[in-house]
């Protein structure tokens, strides 16, 4: 039988869970104190899911990158796909927070959006509002 | 094409011969330069100081005696031709015990040998008067007020443009592989960029002054590299002091000193040691090394700033020739060369002296010397936004909307600075640092290094990854990332 | 000189900038001036790619530049005018005249005055001459938040074998992002032995991707005329003293250090404000007040936070003393009493206290620290701490009828 601690990254309380496991099957899991806890403790030992937030090119813009991220956790490791996948998209500027940049990358569920405003360098603002 | 007079080292001796050169109409000169920029062998790292001149005897060390206070003298117009920050703050050196006393006394007979003035002996009182933060133990003072701080690296980047503002010409990026001699004669220089013809080679190579004059067939001297390291803090920090304050010196050095720079900043340093014959570019800084310069100047002052506070630490190489002297000599074989090398200290301060013995050297070999009647004597320096008075930094944002822009924040270097640099030929990340302050200031570049390249690859055109540091092999990336 | 006059200036532009400024503005202060060195408001927050941002504030979690964007439509949508390209040169205060700032501008100098100020600089980086590291001053020795702007602003990839300075969330965090651009990280290098990251961090950002953390270790000494060739390093004992012996030489082309962050307090030094050497920021009171009157600070550059959502309630904290300043509201008590830290704890925020309001203090263990107790001696009042470390800041929020028993100081102890 195998423990295992970690800390849960739900919300800031960042509990401090123990789980024990063998085989890959999980037997217990204490130290949480919700349910979003016990979900994020089992799949962490199990299926673990990282958020990837990276940059992709932007045409036309003030700068050549921009960044970018998963709407939500992707397998961990899919990770270095998605990365490799991300790394040869180009958009086009102007780009806003929120735009899509790539819809269910790897067949996660997981979209790209764009996390950085990015303008043409016309639209850059001037010293003065 | 044959020029008449080829100066290999771009530090500066090298540009001071260069300058002195071009005010001749017999004369076309080109300089021949290993680095991507002037003056970043020797001449850019070390203490800075215009020495009085009272260090040396004359019979021991002739050249240094008497070109050190022709040197001093020479650079007061110099500094304002060329717009060189030099401030004239002079030097106490310290006496601490009757030993000591009597070193004053030897220092000061020199300085009298040397036609040196204003050498007075002061009482410890007095030298608290004159430097407030000096140490509690001194018991006497040698009060030299002709002695100065300069910066020595605006120093050579003013002699550089003001030679090519006169017609020199500059190879950067350019090494000196053999002085050619034909027929006992020096015909030229062999480059890594193909053969230079020129009558008269100038070998101000620095620490290299040896392996080249070798070429040559002149090998009666050997150079030695000596380090000395540094520590620099930053204008804000305190306690500093006013005037540059020196131990009695050593057979082998000046010792540890603890001065102001002409921008404010408080340098302490430099130590002296031998390192390895061909270790001709080991500036590292070392733990020992800097140890030993804390230890020895804290005994200068009453208090130094934490040395954690150390805004940077350096280190900077002199070449010590075997015989102790400057070595300006004009051979008659090979016939053409001339060696200017050896320059430890007073190198910086009788750079302009020992121009002016190479000019003599020349005319001794009944070489016609005409004066040219548009030789320009003086140059205009990049303007420091951060000094210029309120009233005319907005009139010169109104001309120029990059002097609104400040690109260092430390320093308050704007980007109108940063480009006038470029225009002046820096392309590397040092280049730019040395002309305009950029990156010199308490947060070491961290905030402005990517703003200055991005200005390089703007101005330039070279995309940013391939910008480097201090030319090939200093890149500063590695390359876009996608 | 243009001069310009407002009701409150703000400097810097940054998350506690920004908030502080929108603050003010929903409190109703009239004229607020954000002013603002870049061409863009966000601080470090745009450079900053990776989520953890807005957790408390928004109850999101949200990447820098989401939550920059975030705060820079409040920003806008409350009218706060904001001022870009603008250089404070100087502060001056004048007492019951107001103060003054100073500022370069594509448009030339200006003058701004206002009765009130907040200070939201922020801070700069600790580099690696401060932490003593000696040798060769080769091309490819970065500070954390430069590396970050050259790949993440910038597209350019530092380097491709690089060692990082500093197991703090910034380092760990530049670790990750480095690993995932494709460079090899081989190793962090951490003086202490234990890392300042959060537990988390060292999972996701060393685990994952196979990255060695090298406790009770020191950088000695780069190497490389050029570029950086390799970096020398060596272990340390308990005082953080090199054992010699135990160097050794790791072969890379970058040196990134993340050893920490200065406030950038010099401004408001030169006007005459007193600085707390515990936290490198301004000494304050329970209105985020600096010594001097009617100047007040906020962010970083007050004390370095770890959440940006404490930096914003400073913010907003500083905005309601704004407005009972302009309104006549703000009582300063006849004397100041002072919360101090004791054993166990490295500095408390804020400095002076009256104990007749309701006041969130600021505070940091020395060491971490495993199950503790937060000890108010002058309170009788405990607060037990589970799993306490120094990168990880302690908010407290005390009431003022519990404050009103200090009599003079209010000690912040922490015992195992």
């Amino acid at each position: 039988m195998a423990k295992r601690g970690l800390t849960c990254t739900v919300c800031p309380l960042g509990c401090k869970i123990e789980v024990e496991m063998s085989d890959g099957t999980i037997f217990n899991v204490k130290g949480n104190v919700c349910d979003r806890g016990l979900s994020y403790a089992k799949e962490e030992c199990t299926s673990p899911k990282r958020v990837l937030t990276t940059l992709v090119r932007v045409k036309g813009g003030i700068l050549p990158i921009t960044s970018v991220k998963t709407t939500k956790p992707i397998p961990k490791e899919l990770v270095r796909e998605a990365q490799a996948t991300l790394s040869k998209i180009s958009i086009e500027a102007p780009v806003e927070v929120g735009d899509l940049v790539l819809r269910n990358v790897l067949n996660t569920g997981a979209d790209v959006v764009v996390t950085r405003h990015t303008p043409r360098p016309s639209e850059r603002s001037l010293a003065q509002y | 094409m044959t020029y008449r007079a080829a100066i290999i080292g771009a530090g500066i001796v090298g540009l001071a011969v260069a300058r002195e050169l071009m005010r001749y109409e017999e004369f076309d000169v080109l300089i021949i330069e290993k680095e991507s920029d002037v003056g970043w062998g020797t001449s850019k790292a070390n203490t800075g100081i215009v020495h009085a001149g009272y260090d040396d005897e004359p019979e021991k060390y002739p050249w240094r005696a008497k070109l050190c206070r022709i040197g001093n003298e020479l650079w007061h117009e110099l500094s304002r031709e060329l717009q060189v920050p030099i401030e004239w703050c002079g030097a106490l050196v310290l006496a601490f015990d009757e030993h000591d006393r009597g070193v004053l006394r030897e220092l000061q007979s020199r300085g009298r040998a040397n036609a040196v003035p204003a050498l007075e002996f002061v009482e410890s009182d007095f030298c608290s008067d004159l430097e407030p933060n000096i140490s509690r133990e001194v018991v006497e003072g040698l009060w030299a007020s002709t002695s100065g701080t300069i910066s020595p690296y605006e120093a050579v980047i003013a002699l550089a443009e003001n030679a090519v503002d006169n017609g020199a010409q500059l190879c950067l990026e350019t090494l000196a592989c053999q002085i050619v001699v034909r027929a006992g004669e020096v015909v030229g220089v062999d480059t890594d960029k193909g053969f230079q013809g020129a009558d008269i080679v100038i070998n101000a190579a620095g620490m290299f002054g040896d392996r080249v004059s070798r070429t040559a067939g002149i090998s009666d001297f050997s150079i030695r590299p000596r380090r000395g390291e540094y520590f620099l803090f930053d204008r804000d920090a305190t306690p500093k002091v006013h005037m540059t304050l020196f131990h009695t010196p050593q057979p082998a050095t000046k010792g540890v000193v603890v001065t102001p720079t002409t921008e404010g900043n408080l340098l302490v340093g430099p130590n002296a040691k031998d390192i390895e014959e061909d270790e001709r570019d080991a500036t590292m800084t070392t733990r020992d090394g800097l140890d030993e310069v804390w230890e020895r100047a804290s005994r200068l002052v009453a208090k130094l700033p934490p040395r954690n506070t150390a805004m940077r630490t350096f280190a900077g190489l002199r070449p010590e020739p075997n015989c102790g002297d400057f070595i300006i000599e004009a051979y008659d074989s090979p016939g053409g060369l001339v060696n200017c090398v050896g320059m430890r200290s007073p190198g910086l301060t009788s750079a302009p002296a020992i121009a002016k013995e190479v000019i003599k050297l020349l005319k001794g070999r009944d070489l016609k010397l005409t004066r040219r009647r548009k030789w320009k004597s003086s140059r205009e320096a990049i303007r420091k936004f951060r000094l210029v008075p309120s009233q005319e930094k907005d009139r010169l944002i109104s001309i120029e909307a990059g002097y609104g822009k400040v690109a260092c924040a430390c320093e308050m270097v704007t980007e109108a600075e940063i480009k006038e640099a470029i225009g002046r030929g820096a392309r590397t990340l040092d280049s730019v640092k040395f002309r305009t302050r950029a990156g010199m200031g308490r947060c070491q570049g961290s905030f402005c290094l990517a703003k200055i390249l991005a200005l390089l690859s703007q101005e330039t055109r070279e995309p940013i990854g391939a910008l480097t540091q201090k030319g090939k092999g200093s890149n500063v990336v590695q390359g876009p990332i996608r | 000189m243009k001069e310009r006059f407002a009701d409150v200036i703000v400097i810097g532009g940054g998350p506690s900038g920004m908030a502080a400024a929108s603050y003010c503005r929903k409190e109703g202060v009239g004229a607020v001036l954000l002013v603002e060195r870049e061409g863009a408001l966000g601080g470090i927050l745009p450079q900053c790619i990776h989520p953890g941002f807005g957790l408390l504030e928004l109850n999101e979690d949200l990447t820098g530049p989401e939550f920059a964007d975030r705060l820079e439509g409040q920003v806008h949508d409350l009218g706060v005018k904001v001022l870009l390209d603008r250089f404070t040169k100087k502060l001056g205060y004048e007492g019951d005249r107001g103060i003054s700032v100073e500022c370069i501008s594509p448009s030339g100098l200006e003058v701004l005055k206002a009765p009130c100020l907040i200070y939201s600089t922020g801070c700069r980086e600790r580099h690696a001459f401060e932490i003593g590291i000696v040798g060769d001053r080769p091309s490819g020795v970065f500070t954390a938040g430069t590396a970050q702007s050259l790949m993440d602003i910038y597209g350019l990839l530092p380097g491709k074998e690089i060692v990082v300075v500093g197991s703090g969330d910034v380092g760990l965090i530049m670790s990750r992002r480095f690993a995932i651009e494709g460079a090899h990280v081989k190793a962090v290098v951490e003086i202490l032995p234990y890392s300042g990251g959060l537990t988390r961090n060292i999972a996701q950002c060393l685990e994952d991707f196979e990255i060695p953390l090298l406790l009770s270790h020191a950088v000695l000494e780069i190497r490389g005329r050029r570029r950086v060739e390799s970096a020398v390093i060596i272990e340390v004992d308990g005082k953080q003293a090199p054992i010699s012996g135990t160097e050794r030489e790791i072969k890379c082309d970058t040196v990134v250090v993340a050893a920490g962050l200065v406030p950038e307090v010099g401004l408001l030094e030169k006007a005459g404000a007193k600085i707390d050497p515990a936290t490198g920021g301004p000494v304050v009171n329970e209105f985020l007040e600096t010594s001097l009157p009617g100047v007040f600070a906020c962010g970083n550059v007050l004390v370095v936070n770890d959440l940006v959502d404490h930096a914003v309630e400073q913010g907003r904290l500083c905005a309601g003393s704004v407005k009972s300043t302009l309104d006549g509201s703000l009582r300063r008590p006849t004397s100041w009493k002072r919360s101090v830290p004791g054993e166990g704890t490295r500095f408390v925020i804020p400095h002076l206290i009256s104990g007749e309001r309701d006041t969130t203090f600021y505070t940091r263990v020395r060491t971490p620290m495993e199950d503790c107790r937060l000890l108010l001696k002058e309170l009788s009042k405990e607060v037990r701490i589970t799993g306490a470390k120094p990168s990880e800041m302690i908010r407290l929020s005390l009431k003022g009828e519990l404050l009103s028993k200090v009599r003079a100081d209010l000690t912040f102890e922490v015992q195992s």
